[in-house]
């Protein structure tokens, strides 16, 4: 909402400083959010005069001017075809900026002649269109003076944020009550004094709907005026608009924006001669089509509220008007239209239809119900002054909707709510003065709502209202009381191990990003799929369409994106949610991550390699263990989903129900359809299946240790192909699972010394006695004990 | 007698001589060796009489003493030159760069989301979260937003397919969805943040379609306004890390709340740095306000019995604020080199007591 302080000054007589204004209006929940002082844009262009203008030795079309200044005489060259001796124009030295042409002047030469400074247009000055030859100034004007005061333009425009419940404060006698009842300045009455009618009007008006409630249009107020002459709109009121950015276009319809920008109250004028009969409020009918006045034709829905005479259509009520009803200049008669409109059927026809207009915008958000009659005569008044014409009597339809409503409040809310003191007479004051006529009645103050703050219905309304007037500046801060003094944790088991899982994948290196929640369902089919209930109807774009079923396919993009720029080596983790359904059971905590190129780039000291599935194996164990999971007795299967490399992947599982972690190579049929290079390796932990640590106690179990010498024996198997190291490790360990606390493979073989489909699987166990010193033939049994174990277990044999 | 002087002077000239503990070692078998040539005089002393030897004694002892001596430091010394000359050997080049090794970052808004969850766990805050995909019930009509209310054009909700009878999930725009579970699941006092992705079908160089929130709710019988001022005052200083930071609190509307209110902080605009905390601008960092008595009563709570306050924050754009970030984009781009540059070490673990930030 914008407006000049000078049309401000015609509703509030006030003396203060601009600076003042603007704080005032935030501080009571109108927030100042520009003000452009156009006096100060324009200051340096000044009115000058012309004493010489010469022909241009080198250039058909320039003049070559002398000009006075006031403060000296200056050499311009001017290409205008009006720049002539002894004129009076608007000048602007050099080193002044020329918003027009968004050019910074500087002395130059043109044609070989110098040139200081400007002659300019009203294009040049960014003021309007002209620029057919530089502004002319009456001739008595004084020379040095500013352009800006002279042409109106001193006048700073302020624009104030409307938040939805300030209907009151989209006309600028609204803003001007608001500053009053703040004790800003002093509100000047309105003229809405009726205008007797000369004769009946002509044209009628009715509501006609049926079983609607509440009704679209609830009151509609209509007036003829007959012989109005319909022109350019006076000075005062084209300035007026162009301030605050709106076109001028004739008398008739300046007035209705004029009245709609001033008092918050939106109307339209027919030309009655084109009307047909009566008119009357209603709902479309089904496949009408209405052409309004944006050029549009729209297709109205059945609920949609029209204007219309007995013939069709003539407008969308409190919306748009239609364009075969509207005024132009060979306009004699009109009918001018005062209505109420329901806010919520304004708002659905509005949106349906995508009209963006002012009437809606102060329709849909509530115009004042008992304002409807003065505007009728405000209108009138403006009507008669500029366009001249003889108003009939006043038609009235419907008596609008039924807004009178008390409001009550208790006196102590104010304190308890607001955590400030404010007296009693004090509230009394500002509700008065904000139109609330409050009464004292013992611990409560009743109200009675104004009709302009149709927003306001409870007490907590009312405890705003005095806050804001009060000031919430006067609101002492005041420390929260705590329970405790020193703070508990505020995260629960669960929250906290995913800030453990961000921290423990991060410190293995890896990079944390935070991707979309949603992603091409393309890449979702990848990646399991979705349902149709998680695919987004109104999408951002159209391949940010559906909820994201993995948080891979957004890692490996990112992957991708990465590769375009230059990096092929890269570890990123995400830790985040994964969405299978529409309810909340659907969305899952997953910490899931990738790895790609080499472990690191080349070097000195020994080359990298390139990242496999044993690295995302180990990020999987890793988190499980920093999240207090089960590592050690979690197994390790093969089966992971379909979107891993069927023989590279694995998952890791409490039991075949509980999947606890997924990892492996990511399939290189999925890397293409994504158009990803690979080999990547990915893993997903899905950290609300990882059972959480049953009690919270501190202690640790006691540490045993043994003095005894530890003995380590090395063995090599040669087992079938398909026998997985698991399989031997658990052979070793079951074999004495007292004495044996390591065992750990340092060689796989598989090729020419070896029998085709053998391997040899090497490995080193440690013995710890805890009560003696081993001896050599107490080392041979659990050697020879280990051996028959594994060779029971796998079917494999002792390499010698 | 001169025979011992003449042999001192030579040996301690051929000690003075040797260059490696090979020769040394050799010598000290010739001179003090069984059958060396101090070893021999001493045994010579056992034909003397008793007179002379009194004399000769003391004196082979002496030149024992001394030959001795001379080679243990001849000895130390060529081991010292020996080290050195390893050592110098051993020399590297330690300009030569380090072995590469990982270090991952953390995203500024995890250390953003901690950070705040350790202020307001000093205040007796507990963090509460809830789904992304929820209903319109608890993103709107719960929070005092009726179906044609203007302010559900402000949110520009993403929505899903429409069901059978009519209703269709949205993904939340706020993360205020939260406010209305806490208070329906359990009994107040609350004292809740709640941190969470948000969604908003709005897509340019300020906005994107998906960013974070932080709210914030209190429900009790008695906190107000002031009691809200304090909370964020207290909120602002501990997280910009300032003694003191202007604030300003301005009324606003919000379905949710009344009173309601916009809080800005005093700022200045520095080519393209922000400085916050101090000088002539305002900079709007947060809505909030007393949760309205129409949202209690739809979590079932009496407004006559119960009260509080509510605010909302964007994680991001208080990221970039403290961070310096400037481009909002750039956080969900997952840019190798915005992640190192932005992101945080892992052990830079915020804490109050060590630090929200180096």
């Amino acid at each position: 909402m914008k407006f000049t302080i000078s049309w401000l000054k015609e509703h509030l007589d006030y003396d203060a400083p601009l600076e003042a204004l603007s704080d005032r209006l935030t501080s009571i929940g109108l927030e100042v959010e520009g003000i452009t002082d156009r006096a100060k844009e324009l200051a340096a262009f000044r009115v000058a005069h012309v004493v010489e203008a010469v022909q241009h030795p080198d250039a058909d079309r320039l003049r070559v001017c002398k000009v006075d200044t006031g403060s000296e005489v200056v050499q311009v060259v001017c290409g205008a075809p009006n720049a002539r001796t002894g004129m009076k124009g608007v000048f602007a030295p050099s080193g002044s900026y020329v918003p027009g042409t968004d050019l910074w002047l500087k002395p130059s030469k043109i044609r070989g002649v110098e040139s200081n400074g400007m002659l300019v247009s009203e294009r040049e000055m960014g003021i309007s269109d002209e620029h057919d030859g530089i502004i002319e100034m009456p001739e008595d004007t004084e020379i040095g003076a500013s352009f800006a005061a002279l042409a109106g333009l001193d006048d700073p425009v302020i624009e104030i944020a409307i938040t939805p419940n300030h209907q009151d404060a989209l006309g600028v006698y609204g803003i001007a009550r608001d500053l009053a009842a703040s004790g800003f300045g002093t509100l000047k009455p309105l003229d809405t004094s009726p205008i007797a009618g000369k004769f009946k009007s002509p044209i009628g008006v009715k509501l006609n709907f049926e079983k609607v409630s509440p009704l679209p249009c609830s009151k509609f107020v209509g007036r003829y005026v007959r012989g109005v002459k319909n022109g350019p709109s006076p000075k005062w009121l084209q300035d007026k608009l162009r301030a605050i950015g709106l076109r001028p276009i004739s008398a008739l319809v300046d007035i209705t924006n004029f009245v709609t920008y001033d008092l918050a109250r939106p109307l339209h004028v027919f030309d009655a001669d084109k009307v047909s009969g009566d008119i009357q409020a209603r709902l479309a009918t089904a496949g009408e089509k209405l052409l309004a006045l944006d050029g549009e034709e729209y297709d109205l829905e059945s609920d949609a509220c029209v204007i219309a005479d007995d013939k069709a259509a003539l407008g969308l009520g409190g919306i748009m008007g239609g364009e075969t009803s509207g005024c132009s200049e060979t306009t004699r008669n009109v009918f001018i239209e005062a209505a109420l409109f329901d806010p919520i059927s304004i708002a659905t026809t509005g949106r349906k239809l995508g009209i963006e207009s002012d009437a809606r915008y102060r329709f849909e958000r509530g115009v004042d119900p008992a304002f409807v009659e003065p505007a009728m005569e405000v209108a009138t008044r403006l009507v008669l002054e500029l366009c001249g014409g003889e108003p009939s009597d006043v038609v009235v339809a419907g008596e609008g909707p039924k807004w009178q409503k008390s409001v009550s409040l208790r006196k102590s809310r104010v304190k308890e709510l607001g955590g400030v003191n404010v007296p009693v007479a004090d509230m009394i004051t500002i509700l008065d003065r904000l139109g609330f006529a409050p009464k004292e009645t013992g611990d409560v103050i009743e109200t009675e709502v104004p009709s302009w703050r149709m927003d306001v219905d409870g007490e907590a309304d009312l405890v705003e209202e005095i806050l804001r007037i009060h000031g919430y500046d006067n609101i002492d801060p005041v420390p929260l009381p705590t329970e405790t003094v020193v703070a508990k944790p505020a995260v629960n088991a669960r929250q906290r191990r995913v800030r453990i899982a961000k921290r423990a994948l991060a410190a293995r290196g890896m990079m944390e990003a935070v991707t979309w929640s949603f992603l091409p369902r393309a890449h979702a089919d990848l990646f399991g799929g979705v349902p149709d209930e998680i695919v987004l109807v109104n999408p951002i774009s159209a391949d940010l369409d559906a909820m994201r079923p993995s948080l891979l396919p957004n890692l490996i993009a990112a992957a991708g994106r990465n590769h375009a720029r230059g990096f092929s080596d890269l570890s990123l983790f995400e830790v985040g949610s994964e969405y299978h359904s529409d309810q909340p059971d659907g969305q899952i905590m997953v910490a899931g991550g990738i790895r790609t190129g080499q472990t690191s780039s080349r070097h000195w000291a020994g080359n990298g390699r390139k990242f496999d599935a044993y690295d995302v194996k180990a990020d999987a164990l890793a988190m499980l263990e920093a999240v207090g999971g089960p590592a050690e007795s979690v197994q390790v299967v093969t089966g992971a989903p379909d979107w891993y490399h069927p023989g590279r992947s694995g998952v890791m599982q409490l039991g075949p129900k509980n999947r606890l972690a997924a990892f492996g190579e990511i399939h290189p049929r999925v890397l293409e359809a994504m158009k990803v290079k690979g080999p990547i390796v990915g893993f997903e932990i899905y950290l609300d299946n990882v059972p959480l640590p049953k009690s919270r106690d501190t202690a640790r179990p006691p540490l045993t240790i043994s003095d005894y010498q530890a003995v380590e024996r090395d063995f090599a198997f040669e087992v079938d192909v398909d026998i997985p190291a698991e399989a031997i490790i658990r052979a070793v360990r079951g074999s004495d699972k007292k004495m044996i606390t390591d065992v750990s493979i340092f060689d796989v073989y598989q090729g020419d010394r070896i029998a085709a489909g053998k391997k040899s699987v090497a490995l080193s166990i440690r013995l710890q006695p805890m009560d003696r010193t081993l001896t050599e033939d107490e080392i041979e049994a659990v050697a020879t004990k280990v051996i028959g174990s594994v060779e029971k277990a796998t079917g494999g044999s002792l390499r010698h | 007698m001169q025979d011992i002087e003449k042999l001192e002077q030579e040996l301690l000239e051929q000690i003075g001589n040797v260059t490696d503990l090979e020769a040394l070692e050799s010598l000290r078998i010739s001179a003090l060796g069984k059958k060396g040539s101090v070893s021999l005089m001493m045994r010579g002393l056992g034909q003397m009489d008793p007179a002379e030897r009194q004399i000769v004694a003391p004196k082979l002892n002496k030149l024992k003493t001394i030959v001795g001596d001379a080679i243990d430091n001849a000895k130390a010394a060529l081991h010292a030159a020996a080290l050195d000359a390893k050592l110098a050997e051993e020399r590297i080049d330690i300009t030569l760069p380090v072995r590469p090794e990982a270090m991952g970052r953390i995203h500024p808004i995890s250390q953003v989301m901690d950070e705040i969850t350790e202020i307001f766990a000093g205040m007796g805050f507990d963090v509460a979260e809830g789904p992304d995909i929820d209903d319109d019930f608890h993103n709107f009509t719960a929070l005092n937003i009726p179906p044609e209310h203007p302010a559900r054009q402000m949110h520009d909700t993403f929505y899903l397919p429409e069901k059978e009878d009519g209703s269709r999930q949205l993904l939340r725009t706020h993360t205020s969805t939260v406010q209305i579970r806490t208070m329906q699941s359990k009994k107040p006092p609350h004292r809740i943040i709640v941190p969470g992705r948000t969604f908003r079908c709005d897509s340019d160089q300020t906005h994107t379609p998906m960013f974070h929130q932080i709210e914030g709710l209190v429900i009790d019988k008695t906190s107000h306004m002031g009691h809200l001022k304090g909370v964020l005052a207290e909120f602002c200083k501990a997280f910009f890390e300032l003694d003191e930071v202007t604030m300003r609190f301005r009324p606003s509307y919000f379905p949710f709340t009344e009173p309601s209110a916009e809080m800005d902080i005093r700022c200045t605009f520095a080519g393209d740095h922000i400085k916050v905390g101090e000088g002539e601008d305002w900079l709007e960092i947060l809505g909030c306000g007393m949760v309205n008595p129409r949202v209690l009563e739809h979590c079932g709570l009496d407004p006559a019995e119960y009260q509080g306050f509510a605010w909302g924050m964007g994680i991001d754009r208080i990221a970039m604020l403290k961070y310096g970030i400037p481009d909002l984009r750039a956080f969900f781009d997952s840019d190798l080199r915005w992640l190192k540059h932005y992101g945080f070490v892992p052990l830079d673990v915020p804490t109050l007591g060590g630090g929200l930030s180096r």
